[in-house]
């Protein structure tokens, strides 16, 4: 008697599961429900989370050695961006290319690659991890970004700083965002030169961002315009960058 | 492993185990649907760079694995699986396959092993964060539980007098004997070795290596890269211990079909397992 009882259920259990698994192999229509989407970005709140509570603000990714670089550094996303405005500046390496920097600051400025190389500098050979799983070791030189925004001055509202890039990827222009704890960061540089030379196209020519403890999309290339905000919401999709408007995690520490 | 009832019954004596407290048997199934979900989403996640490497950065001629579609002589596309630089034809399945909509895609594991089944890899990585995190706190109740209740030490650690006739119990598991009467009221070695290695061994080492490719965590726990010898090996040895549980689950699987499969799952669900008492084993404890 038990052992009917029992096997019937143990049937109605084996039929759930079967049922969920099915579910999963239809991932594609489970994914695409907002109240998944909504539930497992949870994961993305509790992840932020442990991170800043385990990290102390200023813990440092690791240095490398010349050594270690990489024989041959992948560039991905954009790598020869078509916009007229970003050609033309190529067009004469960049002479005329100003970095806007403006939002919350008291006091607003354009810096030519000129006036960056004269600010002071940090050279930092790390890894760099991309979302897709590869890893590569440059040599990376340039501004702080703390440096800079002391130049500025940045206003008490503001809580995130903006990269505005030349680049456009299918229809949108490229753009990503950081906190300000990130932004303040000793490894946080505006990268002009990689590998001891000026910074290639491929490679973000003539300001890239670098962001040592997160992943390789943050790292804004082909820099523009610097903007301080105080949310985010009101810019692109509002999702704080162009992969998380697709879908990545703002914070991209994993 | 303890309740007792017995019945007897037309000269056969069985008797009735409570196997599994409700603890083991609630979080082995949510581990299993964690890992199955964390499977197919790490899958989806390889599938954005399908290859692997051994140190801190990604040596992209010489990978440990690739899977990748390249055309044959007549042009045609072909999914080539390369391991330690041998190539392999593995069309249809790794490399390039078939996708529902799509048609042939080059993708190194096919759509019907992956979360979401489409190349999606945002969504892969949100499937497989949010039920790591699942995965690691119903691992906690687990572990907490098996040292406070003293599971693991009654249950799960191999006695000596075990360890002592393990050649026996190998070659008894070649022949699939398996034990009867009192002998099947606790794990055999083998079960007791293996779920030891899965559950202190196997599951940790795989949830630190998926925490060591977080460039964040290698900033505060750099012993943790230093430990796993580089990132990208990190994320070989984060696939290959997959791979491990995807070998220990086709075994632990086929074993519970073929050692009486209602006992066994009636066991793993309602907890009670019913003993067979053979007749000389009857005459012995009787
Ligand atoms: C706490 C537990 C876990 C964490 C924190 C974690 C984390 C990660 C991370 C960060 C990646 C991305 C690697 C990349 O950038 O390519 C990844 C990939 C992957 N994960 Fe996990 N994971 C966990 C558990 C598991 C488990 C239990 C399985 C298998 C059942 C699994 C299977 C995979 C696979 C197959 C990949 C694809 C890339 C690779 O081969 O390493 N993960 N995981
Ligand atoms: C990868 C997935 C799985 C893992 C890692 C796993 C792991 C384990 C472990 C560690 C135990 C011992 C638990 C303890 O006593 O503390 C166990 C027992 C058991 N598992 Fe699994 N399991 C998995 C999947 C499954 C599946 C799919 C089934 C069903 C077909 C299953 C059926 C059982 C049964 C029946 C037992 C009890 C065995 C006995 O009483 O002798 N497991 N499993």
């Amino acid at each position: 008697m038990t052992e009917r009882l029992d096997r019937r259920g143990f049937g109605l259990r084996l039929t759930a599961g079967l049922a969920s698994l099915l579910l999963s192999g239809c991932g594609d229509e489970v994914s695409e429900r907002p109240w998944v989407r909504h539930l497992l970005d949870k994961a993305e709140d509790m992840n932020y989370w442990l991170q800043r509570q385990l990290l102390p603000h200023h813990a440092l990714a690791r240095e490398y050695d010349e050594a270690d670089l990489s024989p041959q550094f992948r560039a991905n996303g954009s790598t020869d961006p078509e916009d007229e405005d970003y050609r033309r500046l190529a067009a004469n390496d960049f002479a005329d290319w100003r970095l806007e920097v403006a939002g919350l600051v008291e006091r607003p400025q354009r810096f030519s690659l000129a006036d960056l190389r004269t600010l002071p500098s940090r050279t930092q050979i790390t890894r760099h991890d991309c979302v897709e799983g590869w890893s590569c070791i440059g040599k990376w030189t340039g501004t702080p970004l703390a440096a800079l925004l002391q130049r500025v001055g940045v206003r008490p509202e503001a809580r995130f700083v903006m990269f505005h890039c030349a680049d456009t990827i299918s229809v949108d222009r490229y753009y990503e965002s950081i906190g300000l704890g990130d932004a303040f960061h000793p490894q946080t540089i505006l990268a002009y030169d990689m590998n001891g030379a000026p910074l290639s196209v491929a490679h973000g020519a003539p300001l890239r961002v670098r962001v040592e403890r997160q992943l390789g999309y943050k790292m804004a290339k082909y820099v523009m315009a610097i903007e301080l905000v105080e949310s985010f919401s009101h810019i692109g999709r509002g999702h704080g960058g162009f992969w998380e408007d697709r879908g990545y995690e703002w914070y991209a520490g994993i | 492993m303890g309740g007792l009832q017995s019945e007897a019954r037309a000269g056969r004596r069985r008797s009735w185990i409570l196997r599994h407290s409700a603890i083991v048997r609630v979080t082995h199934w949510i581990n299993f649907l964690c890992l199955a979900v964390l499977l197919m989403s790490g899958l989806q996640i390889f599938n954005a760079h399908s290859a692997l490497y051994w140190g801190q950065a990604s040596d992209f001629p010489h990978p440990l694995l690739a899977m990748d579609a390249r055309p044959d002589q007549q042009g045609a596309l072909r999914g080539v699986t390369t391991v330690l630089g041998h190539d392999f034809d593995t069309t249809g399945v790794l490399g390039l396959s078939y996708v529902l909509g799509f048609g042939e895609r080059e993708r190194g594991f096919p759509a019907w092993a992956t979360l979401p089944g489409m190349q999606w890899l945002a969504m892969g990585r949100r499937w497989h964060f949010f039920f790591a995190w699942i995965f690691i706190i119903n691992g906690l109740v687990y572990l907490t539980s098996g040292l406070a209740s003293g599971h693991f030490r009654r249950d799960l650690l191999p006695t000596g007098e075990q360890l002592r006739h393990i050649g026996g119990a190998i070659w008894d598991h070649l022949r699939l004997r398996f034990p009867k009467g009192e002998e099947a009221r606790r794990y055999n070695v083998l079960q007791k070795l293996a779920y030891l290695a899965v559950v202190f061994l196997i599951l940790p080492a795989i949830a630190l290596a998926g925490m060591t490719m977080s460039p964040n965590l290698d900033s505060i726990a750099p012993q943790l890269v230093i430990l796993f010898g580089g990132r990208q090996s990190a994320r070989t040895i984060h696939f290959l211990l997959a791979a491990a549980l995807v070998t220990f689950f086709l075994v632990h699987v086929l074993m519970v079909l073929l050692s009486g499969v209602w006992n066994n799952m009636r066991s793993m669900t309602s907890g009670w397992y019913r003993i067979e008492h053979t007749e000389d084993v009857d005459d012995r404890t009787a």
